[in-house]
Order: C-alpha cells, then structure tokens, then sequence
C-alpha cells in the first residue's frame, strides 16, 4: 500500500516536473510546479515528517506560488511561441543521448553511494511539530537565528527597492 | 476492514448531512436577509419557500453550460472543480462530538484526526486561491481577471491575520489537533464560566472571524464579487453547474471557518453550562419553539399556516420529545448534545455573518488593505506577543 502511494505521487511529481519545462504557458508551468509541490508533500507525509509537509503546501504552495501566478497574471503574459527550428534527426539523437547521459549518472550514483538499507515507511516518528520545533531551538538554533536576519535582510531590500519607484 | 467499512459510513453521513446543510444555508440566508429588508424572500416552492434549495438544485443542473469561446478551456473547467473540492476538504479533519460507543463500535464522532489538523486546515484554504484566481484568468474577460486579482491578494493579506489569530490558542493548548483543542477547553472557572478561549483570547477571536470574512469573500470584503464595479467579478463567464460549484464553494469556505472558530475559540462541543444545566436547554430550546408555532398556527395570519405552523409546532416538539428521551439512553445523550452545542454554535456565527451582509455596506479597495495590514495585522501581533508572554511566565 505504502509502496503504491509511494510510486503514484513520486510519478505525478515527475510527469509534473517534465510538464513544467515542456509547457509553453507560464501559468501552465506554475500549477505543474505546484503540483511537483503537493506531490512532494505527500511523500513526506510518507516519511513521517509530517510537519515539514504541511510547511511546504502552506508556505509554497500556498503563498509563494500563489505570489507567483499573480505575477504571472497581473503581466498577462501569454504563450511563447516555438520558433527555434530544431531538425527530427538533433531531436531523435537527442532523446537517445538523454537517456544514455541520465542512465550514467544513476549509475555512477549508485556506484559512489555507500549501500544502505532501504527507506521503511512509517519507521521515522520524530516529524511533528513539537520535534521539529525542539531541534530549530536547541541544536539548529544558530542556523535558523541566521537564517532569519538574511530573512530581515531581505524583507528591508524589498522595501528599499520598491520605495524607489514611488 | 472494520475501520474502512466505519470511515465510509462515517464519509457518506457527512457528506450527505454537509451537502444538504450547504443547500439549506442559502435558503437561510435568503430568508434572514430578506426580513431584514422587511420582505419575505422565497416563499413559493413549498411551504415557506422550504423547497427552494431543490428548485435551484434542478435549475442548475438543467441549465445549459456555456463555455464561452474565448477562454482557456482546461483551466476555465478545473477552477470550479479545483475551488468546490478544496472548500469540501477541509471538514474531513473536524471533530462532531466525543468519541461514543455503539453496541461493539467505538469511534470518534470525526472522520479522521490528524496531528497536525489545523495547519491541514490552514493549507488547504491557503490552496483553495487558486481555484477563483484561475477562474477570473481563463475567463479570458476584464471583469473576471480584476475580481481573480482582487481575490488572490485579499486572501493572501487576510491570512497572515487569521494565521497570528490562530496562533495564539495553539500556544494556550499546546497541540495542533482539534480534539485535544477541544479536551483543553472542556471544565469550568468558578464552577460556572466555561473555560473557553474566547475569554482569554477575545482580540483574537475578534481577529479570527473578521479574517474569516474576508478569506470567504463575504460582505463587507466582498470586492471580488463587486457588482457595481465588476459585474459578478471572477464568475462573470460562469453558468449552470460550474457557478453553482462556485457558490458551494464559499457557502462550504464559511462553515469551515466557522466550525474552526468554534473549536479553536469556543469550547467545540462543550456546552455553554455545566452538566444538569446543561440538559436541559435544548429541550426547553426546542419545547419553546414548537409552542411559538403551535400558537401562531391557532391564530394564523395567512390561509396555508392553519396547516404548516401546526406541522413544523409538532417536528420541532418531537426533537424535544427526543432530546428529554435521550436523557435516559446515554449512548444517544452524547450524540445529541455534542451536536445540539456544536451546531448551535456554528449555526449562531452563520447567523452573524449573514447579518453582516444583510446591514453593512462594501469597504474600498485601499481602505480593505489599509485595514488589513495597518490595523489587524499588528492587532493579532500583538495579541500573539502577549499570549506567549503569559504562557512563558505561567508554564514552568
């Protein structure tokens, strides 16, 4: 069952990553991001961290894409033509060396990584929110204190910038 | 197996009894804000215009669906499928009432409980933009991308308040799950004030359901919808089926956020009174009603309320019958008075948002966004800083 839940939205979360680059329409390309999102919220989910994922939908999905399609449609920028001519025969080769190219690298991967046992689902219980806000507090505190002044940093550039145009 | 065979009858139930309830509630609403306006709103299918809702149902299906030529057809059908779902989502994470036996069964009167329910939730209305702002940009019409826009940047500066409103009772309970945010709140200050965190938490109640106002695009932010400026705003283009989903979709968007204002600030199930006293209202509640239109069906002011008053007088006497029987089987007391106090609940914060469209006119623009990030944003701040001040000096 895990395993089933596992393969579908790791699969939508692919087919919606190649439809991000494939799409011509910006807004197209956004919800196929947003999909990527929620798949990978879902996986997650699978792993036990259940609080990350509720991150994710809330503050990508939810906020920055949404951020993102206002711009998007606010611009009202269309469809972007495919003008470049591209000869079936680059285009065939092309397919075969991707393939060649991706299946090295997996290899290779496969090769350097030490071997590990796989990932059980459901094994991992240290994903809530209490867990999560223990470790940000005690052992990631200054990661996250930094974190947060490049935040406020960037909130105070934002402002800077957009108070020039008025 | 036994657990799916009880989430599906419990799915199937809710569903059902949250599908009529959307139904009915803009009955309600018509009626409410009609004798508000001192008319008398639907009022000639069926008895007092009780099946109205049915009426529109078939109407809507029986429209034809006009998919104008223009627009973009993928998303222009996927914003009203997108919008209605997410809207539907939300009530599979809220609980009903206490967990109660039923011969061998024991469930929770809730379909699912997840750790993390109200950040749930919170995700899921922060999706739920997506289906109007796409629905005002496939539209492909200048009215419909200007109420989209509206909408996607009002819900997106409401959150953050409504976010810092619901904050601030999580901190008090110190959990993210509706039934121990209900569990916390049950027992009594002084033996007769429920401890409730609408008492301590009053600004951000106060917060929560005017962000809730305008994360449901509901009158006075209703901008998105702005007849006199936008037509009917991101649903100009939209017929039949597909603007129907769009209304369940706001009628659903407000009993969510008045079912979690209920269980975050208002005690869920708990009843108002302790437990004798407690009993006893609905009966007298309903007992009361049922004589009101025994009454008035002794002396009817028009022909047909000889026959309806007295019938509606004899149902709602019945739910009294009911209620003082089930004072004597406890397994069906449990039921009916979670039910009786958490609907009521909700059923009075439906109520006050009704009657705030029924009597307050629109904000401005500039003046909704002025509101929302000059004044409430730091209000729930505020409130926000000052819970956790006393959480950290109480707690030890």
């Amino acid at each position: 069952m895990t395993t089933l839940i596992f393969l579908i939205f790791a699969g939508i979360a692919v087919f919606c990553g190649i439809n991000l680059v494939v799409q011509t329409h910006p807004i197209a390309s956004a919800l196929s991001l947003i999909g990527v999102m929620g798949s990978l919220a879902i996986l997650y989910l699978q792993l036990g961290g259940e609080f990350i994922a509720a991150a994710q939908v809330i503050v990508y999905a939810g906020a920055i894409m949404v951020l993102f399609v206002f711009v998007i449609m606010l611009l009202n920028a269309g469809a972007e033509g495919t003008s470049r001519q591209v000869s079936s025969f680059a285009r065939y080769v092309g397919i075969v060396l991707l393939a060649a190219f991706l299946g090295l690298i997996s290899f290779v991967i496969q090769a350097m990584l030490p071997k590990t046992e796989g990932v059980v689902f459901g094994a991992f219980q240290g994903g809530t929110a209490l867990d999560v806000g223990r470790k940000l507090f005690t052992v990631y505190l200054l990661p996250f204190e930094v974190t947060s002044v490049l935040i406020l940093i960037a909130i105070v550039g934002a402002m800077v910038l957009a108070r020039k145009e008025i | 197996m036994d657990f799916l065979i009880i989430s599906l009858i419990k799915a199937a139930i809710i569903a059902f009894v949250l599908l009529t309830a959307l139904a009915y509630l803009q009955w309600i609403e018509r009626k409410v804000i009609a004798h508000i306006q001192l008319r008398v709103g639907p009022y000639r299918v069926g008895p007092h215009g009780l099946l109205q809702p049915l009426a529109d149902v078939v109407k809507l299906i029986t429209k034809e669906g006009v998919i104008p030529s223009h627009v973009n057809k993928l998303f222009y059908l996927m914003a009203p499928w997108l919008a209605v779902t997410l809207a539907l989502i939300s009530i599979s994470v809220l609980p009903f009432g206490p967990q109660i036996t039923i011969g061998p069964v024991t469930t929770w009167m809730q379909l699912t409980d997840l750790r993390i329910g109200i950040l749930f939730v919170l995700a899921v209305s922060s999706i739920g933009v997506y289906g109007v702002a796409l629905g005002g940009w496939a539209s492909n019409n200048k009215y419909s991308l200007l109420g989209g826009l509206r909408s996607s940047a009002q819900m997106i500066s409401y959150e953050l308040p409504l976010g810092l409103a619901v904050a601030a009772p999580l901190l008090l309970a110190n959990t993210l799950s509706f039934r121990e945010m209900v569990d916390y709140q049950s027992g009594y200050w002084l033996g007769f004030i429920p401890r409730w965190n609408v008492f301590p938490e009053i600004l951000g109640f106060v917060v929560f359901v005017i962000a809730g106002f305008a994360e449901t695009n509901r009158v006075p932010f209703d901008l998105p919808e702005a007849e006199n400026e936008l037509v009917a705003g991101f649903h100009t283009e939209y017929s039949s089926m597909k603007f129907a989903a769009f209304f369940m979709a706001e009628y659903a968007n407000m009993v969510t956020v008045t079912a979690v204002a209920t269980l975050l600030f208002l005690g869920g199930w708990q009843p108002p009174f302790p437990e004798p006293y407690s009993d006893a209202v609905p009966i007298l509640v309903f007992a009361l009603g049922g004589l009101i239109a025994v009454y008035h069906g002794m002396n009817p002011a028009r022909r047909k309320d000889k026959f309806t008053l007295p019938a509606a007088g004899m149902v709602f006497l019945g739910i009294a019958a009911l209620f003082g029987a089930s004072l004597l089987v406890p397994v069906l007391k449990t039921i009916l008075m979670a039910l009786f106090w958490f609907c009521g609940k909700i059923g009075i914060l439906l109520f006050v948002f009704i009657w705030v469209r029924g009597t307050s006119p629109r904000f401005r623009y500039d003046q909704l966004m002025r509101f929302a990030w000059i004044f409430l944003f730091p209000l729930s701040m505020l409130n926000l800083l000052v819970t956790g001040l006393a959480v950290a000096l109480t707690s030890k």
